[in-house]
């Protein structure tokens, strides 16, 4: 069997246990060796991102056409090997899931706040909700679909928090624009984010107008 | 109605604690919803009004109610007496325009949050679908036990909104009834529950309460739910909104 570039990404994505990027299969093409039969691996040596891309369109009209049990999905920046929606009820007693695990509303659209507006703060998040969201978050932490992504400036340096790739995988979402309401949503965000600074600059300039000597001077010494 | 309710002593050998995650914006929304009223124009005494009812029925059931709520209170009582006033009388404070409608930046809050809350049942819906389809390492992964299942299928709003249905009902009933001295336990309502269900796997929501005589046994009763419901022996699924509850015990 001569072996095409299509087939041995097919073998990839079947043992992959987690989404391939075209990327990464790159990576493993540049660096593959077949220490037995070294000529093997070399005319792929090479290959370039467009034509694993290309290779991937090519291998999920294969699926579709030729009506296989699995499909190929893109999902969370890279792709993967999927069984069809129709098979679930064996797949699942085969998986002994007995019962899907879903969120609760609340955490739904907490997850939906923090995925458009990362990264965001809890009080932020709060202020949103209309009410306190510590519980959820800490559920949501727990689950690995949201993390911590660093500090704000803002008075008291909170957390913030934005979502991971398994929020990507477990909600089969490609990006975050993969959303629904993605593009309103976000758009505002920037809206917002740029009223802001302006408020916070023109407090800031107040703020330095009204320091006394002695204050502006502890500031120096502590930069 | 309300002064009677908070009048009303539970024997509860049985705190049921339930924690809330829903909160006023939620509540707010609900009823908006629920008395098909338009965002923009919302007819803030009559929502007042409802929100105070569904306010107290959930102190009176002891549910953990965040402090928010109350702020919320006291904001829609706000705008509800800023609107009494004729225009040329009314107090601009300094943050808000001159003429600016008092229900504005409540409005816009719900309006901002409701899309939000839109986006987050969508993904539930693909959660839904996601959950169909399978790949590799979803063995090895590990189904986790999960702390957050829903609740219920309906949210809190709607088991209050029936609960105060039955609830009015029953002190229409008390009226012409002799009341005897009669104690009722969370716990002795579970059991009772549970024996109903016994050999049959679902029940209506109104049946729970068809042999309640006052309105006490109505609280315990529905906490006796609540707390089934939290423990998982028992689901509750809505149909249709705002339609009839159905009660099904947990396989």
């Amino acid at each position: 069997m001569t072996l095409e570039l299509k087939k041995i990404i097919e073998a990839l994505l079947f043992s992959a246990e987690r989404p391939l990027a075209p990327k990464e299969i790159r990576t493993i093409f540049a660096e593959a060796t077949d220490e037995e039969n070294p000529g093997a691996t070399e005319p792929f040596r090479n290959v370039r991102e467009a034509q694993i891309v290309a290779a991937l369109d090519e291998l999920k009209a294969e699926c579709e056409l030729q009506q296989h049990s699995y499909q190929l999905v893109e999902i969370a920046g890279g792709w993967r090997l999927v069984t069809r929606s129709e098979c679930a009820p064996w797949v699942k007693k085969l998986l002994d899931e007995a019962r899907p695990h879903r969120l609760s509303p609340p955490s739904l659209e907490t997850l939906a706040i923090i995925a458009l507006r990362q990264p965001i703060s809890r009080a932020d998040i709060a202020a949103i909700r209309g009410v306190e969201v510590d519980g959820v978050i800490k559920t949501l932490l727990e689950r690995d679909l949201i993390t911590i992504v660093g500090k704000s400036d803002a008075p008291g340096r909170p957390m913030l928090y934005g979502t991971t790739q398994k929020f990507l995988e477990h909600f089969g979402l490609r990006d975050i624009d993969d959303m629904p309401k993605a593009a309103e949503l976000r758009l505002q965000a920037a809206a917002l984010k740029t009223a802001e600074q302006k408020a916070e600059e023109a407090k800031a300039k107040e703020a330095a107008a009204n320091t006394t000597p002695e204050a502006s001077e502890a500031n120096e010494g502590q930069t | 109605m309300i002064g009677k309710v908070e009048t009303l002593t539970v024997e509860s050998d049985y705190k049921v604690k339930l924690a809330v995650f829903e909160g006023p914006l939620d509540l707010l929304l609900y009823l908006i919803k629920k008395e098909e009223v338009d965002i923009y124009d919302i007819p803030i005494e009559r929502i007042t009004n409802q929100y105070m009812e569904y306010l107290t029925l959930m102190q009176l059931l002891n549910l953990e109610v965040a402090g928010e709520f109350l702020v919320m209170a006291a904001t829609l009582m706000y705008i509800k007496s800023r609107m009494l006033l004729p225009v040329d009388q009314q107090v601009t404070d300094t943050e808000t325009e001159e003429g600016e409608d008092p229900r504005w930046e409540l409005i816009r809050q719900l309006v901002e949050y409701k899309k939000f809350k839109d986006a987050g049942l969508q993904l539930g819906r693909r959660e839904e679908q996601q959950a169909n389809i399978f790949s590799r390492g979803s063995a090895a992964s590990g189904i986790e036990v999960d702390k957050d299942v829903p609740l219920a299928e309906v949210s809190i709003f709607d088991l209050i909104n029936a609960f105060n249905d039955v609830l009015k009902k029953a002190s229409a009933r008390e009226d012409f009834r002799e009341i005897m001295e009669e104690k009722f336990t969370v716990s002795d309502k579970i059991e009772e529950i549970l024996y109903t269900l016994r050999d049959r796997s679902e029940m209506i929501f109104s049946e729970l309460f068809a042999t309640a005589s006052s309105r006490a046994e109505v609280v315990v009763t529905f906490l006796a739910l609540l707390e089934l419901i939290r423990l998982k022996r028992l689901k509750v699924l809505q149909v249709e909104a705002f339609g009839e509850i159905r009660v099904l015990k947990v396989a």
